[in-house]
């Protein structure tokens, strides 16, 4: 399915809107559904285009998982909260992260935190050390494809697939 | 400080000064913060709603930097109190609905304000005079680490600070500009500045933030990224758009200057001459014509009035704050000609 605006990109946003029970879709790329959002924020509703995001992040068919997982510490389902585009307390994020992962890196064009952190006891940033390196090198490699240099950032994504790589052999 | 006190004070950040001060009004920095084991707002009890309200204050007031300020508990005001504030940019429009268990509490200086229980359990905001983005984050940051070390923040290390809402995830932070663009508006190359903004993923937003359309020549523009680079670099970022539009609308008005100044001066004096004589006037026409008043004073064409007056007439006449000033429920109708006879006293005076 094509963008219902610009017609040449492939549609990976999907909204509905129901107005006194008559239901209007609109399918949008990515890019025009960017520069749509700030209009769509009035008229959609910033819960309904992230609920469309969050749709899509789905494995098929795997509905039922979405309504019966609850988030045991507050009760929310993933389908409430593709309903009402909010997350219901702190540890939804751990018990959907397989869902919001994708969706974060969707909305953020990245799913990894790299500002302050919450004054925490000395033990607690020694251990986070290796990780800033990583995210040190996820940084400079958006910066690099933000600058168009591509040989550059070629070499900090294998820099980067290689201590990943590392990293999952340990934890094995 | 009870609520009547702001009445009679300007916000720190009316000043009209700091750099750029011809182009930026204020810059302003928010974060949002919730607390670990507590459902956000939306998905709270009332009970959790009054804890996490009695958690906030009782950390807020061993904060060094919010000893001196005053906490509202919405409930308690009536609706031109809640417009009132909000009216001052002190919290936003959301606020004002289903006010139970929200409160804001606000400095006497009024350049910081912290709104607990909106869309997350807290969100600072600090507020400076002019084009100053770094000067605000040290200062919420220096808030934000002395809360940290009271209240048990939810966070995760992979995914930064959690927000009830996706978007704001990660930093947590929201770094917003107030631009006045009147050069950029009579030129009509606006749309085209606004366009390569939104391409940027930045948001251009009015007067009032979310919702609102930007009016009298004034847009907000902030990050919608929040996740992903660090608090200075979302800054710097912002920064590096805010200076090419600064450039932008300095250009124009010398273009301008250069090419038409007689009409210029015409349309900048008769605002300022309606704005003296006009009997009834509506808050846009109010804010149209404020807006070129403003735009003589920078190009040194209107003299003999303070920035800071006309930056104060921009707040001043709108509606909650009229009826504060007559301390009467008003109409719309009402409203108007007080309105005019305010702005005549404060220009004709001077």
């Amino acid at each position: 399915m094509l963008c219902d605006v610009c017609g040449k990109n492939p549609a990976t946003v999907h909204l509905t809107e129901i107005i006194d029970e008559q239901m209007n879709e609109l399918h949008l790329c990515e890019s025009c559904a960017r520069h749509k959002s700030a209009a769509m924020e009035q008229q959609f509703g910033l819960s309904d285009l992230l609920a469309g995001m969050a749709d899509f992040e789905k494995p098929s068919s795997k509905e039922e998982e979405l309504v019966t997982t609850k988030c045991p510490s507050c009760g929310l389902t993933y389908a409430d909260f593709k309903k009402i585009g909010r997350l219901g307390c702190g540890e939804c994020y751990n018990v959907f992260r397989k869902y919001l992962a994708p969706l974060l890196k969707r909305i953020h064009g990245s799913n990894q935190h790299i500002g302050k952190n919450p004054v925490k006891p000395k033990v607690a940033v020694k251990l986070s050390k290796k990780k800033t390196d990583l995210s040190e090198l996820k940084n400079q490699l958006q910066k690099a494809i933000a600058a168009e240099a591509f040989e550059e950032a070629a070499r900090l994504r294998d820099q980067i697939k290689a201590i990943e790589a590392k990293k999952e052999n340990n934890a094995d | 400080m009870q609520i009547n006190d702001l009445i009679n004070h300007t916000s720190e950040w009316l000043k009209g000064t700091g750099p750029h001060s011809d182009v930026v009004i204020s810059s302003r920095i928010r974060l949002a913060r919730n607390l670990n084991k507590f459902p956000f707002p939306h998905w709270a009890t009332k009970a959790q709603l009054n804890a996490v309200l009695e958690k906030t204050s009782l950390a807020m007031e061993n904060v060094e930097l919010l000893k001196k300020s005053t906490l509202f508990v919405l409930a308690n005001l009536d609706s031109i109190d809640k417009q009132f504030l909000v009216e001052r940019h002190l919290m936003s429009i959301e606020h004002t609905q289903k006010t139970e268990q929200k409160a804001v509490l606000v400095n006497d200086d009024e350049n910081i304000a912290v709104m607990i229980n909106e869309e997350d359990h807290l969100r600072i905001q600090l507020m400076q005079s002019g084009f100053n983005l770094f000067e605000a984050w040290e200062i919420i940051n220096g808030i934000d680490d002395s809360l940290a070390k009271l209240l048990d923040y939810a966070y995760l290390d992979d995914f930064g600070y959690l927000t009830a809402c996706p978007t704001n995830t990660g930093t947590g932070m929201r770094g917003s500009v107030m631009l006045h663009l009147p050069a950029l508006v009579m030129s009509r190359q606006i749309e085209r500045v606004l366009a390569a903004i939104a391409k940027l993923s930045f948001t251009t937003r009015g007067l009032y933030g979310e919702g609102t359309q930007a009016s009298g020549n004034f847009f907000q523009i902030s990050n919608q990224v929040s996740l992903g680079h660090s608090e200075s670099e979302i800054i710097e970022n912002i920064n590096g758009l805010i200076r090419q539009i600064i450039e932008q609308e300095t250009q124009a008005r010398e273009i301008m200057l250069a090419k038409s100044k007689e009409v210029l001066e015409d349309r900048i004096n008769r605002s300022l001459g309606i704005l003296k004589s006009a009997r009834i006037i509506t808050s846009q026409e109010t804010t149209e014509l404020l807006s070129m008043v403003r735009l003589g004073s920078d190009l040194g064409m209107i003299k003999d009035i303070d920035r800071r007056i006309i930056n104060e007439l921009f707040i001043i006449t709108q509606p909650a704050h009229l009826q504060k000033l007559e301390n009467v429920k008003l109409t719309s109708a009402q409203r108007d000609l007080k309105r005019a006879e305010l702005i005549r006293k404060k220009l004709n005076l001077l």
